[in-house]
């Protein structure tokens, strides 16, 4: 069976102070009524571009290059959605039909 | 003013609306799997919201982890949210008391949307954030409970929905990619995050690229600071 009730809430508490508390940090570091310093507002110019590029490998952490199928479906899937974005400029269809290419790949093919 | 930010912030939120829905189905079965009632799913998807880390909390759960291993394990995985306050400090600078909320709710893919959008015309941009962040926890909330409830349900084959999350920053990698002619930061994201991927491994990257890419793009602010205020002037 599984652990009592009490022992849960106490896990789930944790893991709710930590992950706010690591949210809120850099707000309480740098209060919105104070004046910001400009080293924080360069990191708010060009950290966005670095922090999604790294959110896409982060995606893709657990997909081994080196073993079958060598990262293909997921290589296949992101070329088609680039090329379809660049194509249509077209958020949702880029993102949906990305997703469904991929799911064909790794349900039929692969 | 709200109805006109809730419009314009709908559309956004679609690709998350579907990822979300399908993720929490998956949290949701998983968790009912082990034994904990719907009840379980909402609430932790209400107070934690966060998605990978509420996977990792099932195992944790199941195997009654101890309250030591349960706070080291959330402050690895969850590490990465410090860069996204980091990066919105001036975005929600004049926003008020609902910041908080905003800063409660900042998930990777909710952070992915503002930090890559500005409100349309006319629209206030602290309520254009607000309803991002609230409906995409709504999805959330939804998905995580009706996975919980009706999950052992769903026939069809799922295997693979996941990689919409990847689409969606895939697809804003581009959007960012195309907005501008400096691309060294967005460079310096990927290029760092793959070494560090190569040396650390999967489980432990996520902090030397944070770290590394702090330092790179510090070491060249003078440079990169420059190009971005000679692009604002043009």
């Amino acid at each position: 069976m599984r652990i009592p009730d009490s022992q849960a809430l106490i896990m789930i508490f944790i893991m709710t102070a930590i992950t706010f508390f690591i949210r809120v940090l850099p707000f309480l570091l740098f209060p919105g009524n104070k004046k910001t310093p400009a080293y924080i507002l360069y990191l708010g110019k060009v950290l966005p571009y670095a922090i999604i590029g790294m959110l896409v490998v982060y995606c893709l952490k657990d997909v081994s290059p080196l073993t079958a199928p060598f990262g293909l479906p997921e290589l296949l899937a992101a070329v088609a959605i680039v090329a379809v974005h660049l194509w249509k400029r077209n958020t949702l269809l880029s993102i949906g039909g990305g997703t469904l290419f991929y799911m064909f790949l790794v349900q039929c093919v692969f | 003013m709200k109805r006109k930010a809730l419009k314009a912030a709908f559309p956004l939120t679609l690709p998350v609306m579907a990822g979300y829905l399908f993720l929490g189905l998956g949290f949701g079965i998983l968790l009912a799997s082990k034994g904990f009632s719907f009840l379980w799913a909402a609430f932790m998807s209400i107070i934690i919201y966060a998605g990978s880390m509420q996977y990792v909390a099932i195992d944790l759960l199941a195997a009654g982890a101890s309250f030591i291993t349960t706070a080291i394990m959330t402050v690895m995985i969850q590490i990465r949210h410090l860069f996204y306050g980091l990066s919105l400090i001036v975005k929600y600078k004049n926003v008020g008391k609902k910041k908080w909320m905003m800063i409660y709710e900042l998930t990777d893919e909710t952070y992915s949307l503002i930090a890559t959008s500005e409100p349309p015309e006319g629209v206030d941009a602290g309520w254009f954030y607000f309803f991002i962040s609230l409906l995409d926890h709504s999805y959330w909330i939804c998905g995580c409970t009706l996975g919980a409830l009706f999950g052992s349900l769903v026939k069809f084959n799922t295997k693979g929905v996941d990689f919409v999350m990847t689409a969606l920053f895939l697809v804003l990698f581009v959007n960012q990619w195309l907005d501008t002619r400096e691309h060294r930061p967005a460079l310096i994201g990927v290029g760092c995050s793959i070494l560090c991927l190569i040396f650390f491994g999967a489980d432990n990257f996520i902090v030397p690229a944070m770290l590394s890419i702090l330092a790179i793009l510090s070491i060249f602010r003078k440079t990169l600071d420059k190009e971005e205020e000679k692009h604002a002037d043009s």
